[in-house]
């Protein structure tokens, strides 16, 4: 589903070259749920990026899906991102003034789908996310941890393959964290491909893989069975 | 992007950024405002001049003694006589088959008493066929008798203005007054009509011809109005009375004609001028506002850089998040055209009411300012819409300051 091979990414702090990315190879397939750690600034918000084509590398192949990315213009890469990927914030990024329904809608609205369609796919998922009639009030009106329930839905209206999630835990308390986490990894057990970046190892430790990053590197990636991750 | 919910996203933005809008929708109300206005100021006065004019009538000459020569633009309004027009000049001019009526003009500043109420006045020496050719009419009593031009008579007609100062509340008709050494008794009272082609008829004394020659000491007439029979009669009568004058005056054709259509052309040029005046004031105006959509659209732009990153992370294309933009500034537009256009209107009709001023603004000046507003806002969004379009999502989604 996924293959890096020799990513690098630049980036120009004041007259300083920093290395968010350095020769990064990767492969995920489909279904995989792996968790990026490393401490701050370790390139790991970049890996992300780049994964969700919000950011280009300055070298290196990016396949996704098996289609090259690295030529692609930016109308190309937009769908990309409509249909394939879906972005969980840690600080949600909902638009203040609509409503969490309008919020959740916003990805389909882009995309151009009828309002019977998008009623159909939206109700499912309130319904699926347990968020009943909050979804009338506007995210200032929400809890941390209903509105990144509401950043979930919206991320997961388009039915992407793969769910980029950015620290989805690092705003909530840890009863709603937990919440969030046994949604995300739901999800994940019906084919999801999940890719959480995290510095909190307890959230880390619950992925079937393990990356560790540092200096722009992955310095560790450790497999591990289902059972061994509540171990 | 399904249209309507295009739409529906831009009027939630706009609805959440209250004062941003209120902001532009003003500047555009007031562009639209200024070119309506002005245009309208410009078209009333041209109507207003052309109406002046049209009292005169297409089918009257004016004929001033003395000759200039000029061949084209304002004609003289006073001459230099080389010799006097008579009141035989007139009545030979009245017997040609072009002219319809004649009437001779004598002016001058008079004292004017009543008991001890005392002022100076314009006086008008002329003959009833005057009033028929300046459609003047009367409010009280009659206009100056039909006498031959030669006869002096004792009787006066006089404006509105005039009576009020003369004569206080108490009744003028039938009353007399005394004009310089003389004496005249008020026949007629001009009904309320104000100025016309700089004569201000409130303020007017008007008495036979004879009586002002006498009055004046002068047998020299100031002018000579001649009315045709019809607009294709003044080439002919051009020609006639000139003809005529010609072999009155020893061979010489010391008279200048003006007509209605000599005296708009001349004023035609200085109208244009004033309008494209106007309208370049106008079009400044809206240039301010459109400037001023540039601005806000770019702290909008600014101030949205996270809605725009997500809007990409979400998968809009750049050219999806332009027309957001772009549509917001054509959407405020519009809406502040219409209210400029509603509030221009409804000054005009104001103008309207407290003057007697034609003003109104022409058709294609009020889709013109609605369109120029349009294409202002289009334009002027263009360039911050576009950066907001080519901005990279991920700088847009960090927080400023931040780094990952």
């Amino acid at each position: 589903m996924i293959r890096l091979s020799g990513v690098s990414r630049c980036f120009v702090l004041g007259d300083q070259q920093v290395k968010g990315l350095d020769q990064v190879d990767l492969q995920v397939s489909p279904g995989e749920y792996l968790a990026v750690m490393g401490p701050s600034g370790s390139g790991k918000s970049t890996l992300l990026n780049i994964l969700g084509l919000l950011d280009a590398p300055d070298s290196g192949e990016y396949w996704l899906n098996g289609e090259a990315t690295a030529a692609l213009d930016e109308n190309r890469r937009a769908e990309l991102r409509s249909r394939h990927i879906g972005f969980v914030f840690q600080s949600y990024h909902l638009i203040p003034r609509l409503t969490a329904l309008e919020n959740i809608e916003l990805p389909m609205l882009l995309a151009g789908i009828e309002p019977a369609e998008r009623h159909r796919r939206s109700a499912r998922l309130i319904e699926r996310l347990n968020l009943g009639d909050r979804v009338k009030h506007r995210p200032a009106e929400l809890s941390g941890g209903q509105r990144q329930r509401v950043a979930i839905a919206r991320a997961m209206v388009m039915q992407p393959a793969l769910l980029l999630a950015d620290e989805p835990t690092g705003n909530l308390d840890s009863h709603s964290g937990t919440e969030v986490v046994a949604l995300l990894e739901e999800l994940n057990g019906e084919g999801l491909t999940l890719l959480v970046v995290t510095h909190d190892p307890a959230i880390g430790g619950r992925a079937r893989r393990r990356l560790s990053m540092c200096d722009g590197q992955i310095i560790d990636d450790i497999q591990q069975g289902p059972g061994d991750a509540r171990g | 992007m399904r249209a309507a919910d295009g739409l529906g996203l831009m009027l939630g933005a706009l609805r959440g950024h209250r004062s941003r809008s209120l902001m532009l929708l003003l500047a555009m109300a007031i562009g639209v405002v200024a070119v309506n206005l002005l245009t309208g100021l410009a078209e009333g006065a041209r109507q207003f001049v052309i109406g002046e004019f049209s009292l005169l009538g297409r089918n009257t000459l004016i004929v001033l003694p003395g000759r200039k020569e000029t061949s084209g633009g304002m004609p003289p309004l006073t001459g230099l006589a080389t010799r006097d027009l008579t009141l035989g000049d007139a009545e030979a001019i009245g017997r040609l088959p072009s002219v319809r009526r004649v009437a001779p003009l004598q002016a001058g500043q008079v004292e004017v008493s009543v008991g001890n109420r005392v002022r100076e006045a314009f006086t008008l020496g002329t003959s009833h066929e005057f009033f028929a050719i300046r459609q003047l009419d009367v409010a009280q009593g009659q206009i100056l008798p039909a006498l031959p031009l030669d006869q002096a008579e004792a009787v006066c007609v006089i404006g509105f203005t005039l009576r009020r100062e003369l004569f206080g509340s108490g009744p003028a008709l039938g009353e007399w007054l005394r004009a310089g050494d003389r004496r005249f008794r008020v026949v007629g009272i001009l009904g309320e009509r104000g100025e016309s082609l700089g004569m201000d008829f409130g303020e007017m004394l008007i008495i036979p011809v004879a009586s002002a020659q006498v009055l004046f000491n002068r047998e020299g007439l100031f002018r000579v109005f001649a009315e045709l029979r019809g607009p294709h009669f003044l080439a002919s009568g051009k020609r006639q009375i000139l003809e005529t004058i010609s072999a009155r005056h020893e061979g010489k054709e010391d008279v200048t004609l003006i007509s209605q259509d000599s005296m708009l052309a001349a004023f035609d040029g200085i109208l244009d001028v004033l309008s494209l005046a106007l309208a370049g004031i106008a079009a400044i105006s809206l240039l301010v506002a459109g400037i001023l959509i540039m601005n806000v659209t770019w702290i909008a732009v600014n101030q949205r850089t996270a809605e725009i990153g997500l809007l990409k992370a979400l998968g809009a294309r750049p050219a999806q998040v332009r027309a957001l933009f772009v549509g917001e500034a054509a959407l405020l537009a519009l809406a502040g055209g219409l209210i400029g256009l509603g509030l221009s209107e409804a000054l005009l009709w104001f103008g309207r009411q407290l003057w007697e001023i034609p003003l109104q603004t022409p058709v294609w000046a009020r889709f013109g300012s609605l369109l120029l507003a349009l294409l202002a806002a289009l334009l002027f969004a263009w360039l911050p819409a576009s950066q907001a379009a080519r901005m990279e999502p991920l700088a847009a989604l960090r927080p400023p300051g931040a780094r990952a």
